[in-house]
């Protein structure tokens, strides 16, 4: 293993999709533990990610939601 | 096929009147169950779709090829995936394929460097939240709208539609290694645009 922040860089996708194995785990929580850096820009992907969601999140229109209920096929 | 919409007849045989009925009811079921998700579909397809006229039309073609095949549904099994895979393969009937242009060219070798940019280029804030501020909504949404789209589709399922990697393998019907690599991509490319417009601004 190289450089220790490089190797938490590319935990942190996996890291906050859930998907990394405990053991990979705890390497990536040891190492935030003691890095400002990188603990820092875990959190800023994190808020990113919620960030991304609110921004880009378009209710459907009430005409949308209209026609789409007139589509049930009626009962006879 | 079957045909939907069945009449009860009244001199049909108590059995075959009992089992018109419980068709009947099922498939109400089934509608209501579907247009309750509409919203969730909705966040998704907006954003599968290139535009919201895009995305309303998808939406119908959806809903009404859903209400038609309603019994090709397997209650009990994940009714918004199987929506959305209706979606996505309308979507890529539409020919929208064609105008894709395969983006290969070289991304910012780390996963940090819209951070990085963003505190370097701030008043010296590094506050992950604030920092996360100086990109505008609108940004936002022009960033997500330029990824090509066979990234952006896995994007926008994994993170907006809060899908596992397998349920997404699943919709757009590619491997789960295709699903990861795909993902990591479609996330680097949004956030180099989210880097070039944020240092647009800053100038």
């Amino acid at each position: 293993m190289t450089d220790p922040c490089a190797h938490c860089e590319q935990m942190m996708q996996p890291y906050l999709d859930h998907v990394l194995t405990d053991e990979e785990m705890n390497q990536a929580e040891a190492h935030l533990a003691e890095c400002v850096d990188c603990r820092r820009r875990y959190k800023f992907e994190e808020s990113l990610r919620i960030y991304v969601r609110q921004a880009v999140n378009e209710p459907m229109s009430v005409e949308l939601r209209q026609k789409l209920a007139a589509l049930r096929i009626p009962l006879d | 096929m079957a045909l939907s919409g069945t009449v009860a007849r009244v001199d049909a045989e108590p059995d075959e009147a009992q089992r018109l009925a419980t068709e009947a009811r099922d498939r109400v079921r089934f509608e209501e169950d579907a247009l309750a998700l509409s919203d969730q579909v909705y966040r998704v397809a907006r954003h599968l779709a290139s535009s919201r006229e895009d995305a309303d039309e998808l939406m119908q073609e959806t809903y009404a090829r859903a209400f038609r095949s309603w019994r090709s549904f397997t209650p009990g099994t994940n009714m918004r995936a199987w929506l959305l895979r209706i979606l996505t393969n309308l979507n890529i009937d539409r020919g929208r394929r064609q105008q894709r242009a395969p983006q290969m060219q070289p991304l910012e070798a780390n996963d940090y460097f819209l951070y990085d940019r963003l505190a370097e280029s701030g008043d010296g804030d590094s506050d992950e939240d604030r920092v996360v501020e100086r990109l505008s909504q609108d940004d936002i949404v022009t960033a997500l709208s330029v990824v090509p789209h066979d990234f952006r589709d896995v994007l926008v399922l994994v993170d907006l539609g809060d899908f596992s990697y397998a349920d997404t393998a699943q919709i757009l019907d590619i491997p789960v290694g295709t699903v990861m690599s795909r993902l990591h991509r479609g996330r680097r490319i949004l956030k180099r645009e989210l880097a070039e417009s944020a240092l647009e601004e800053a100038t």
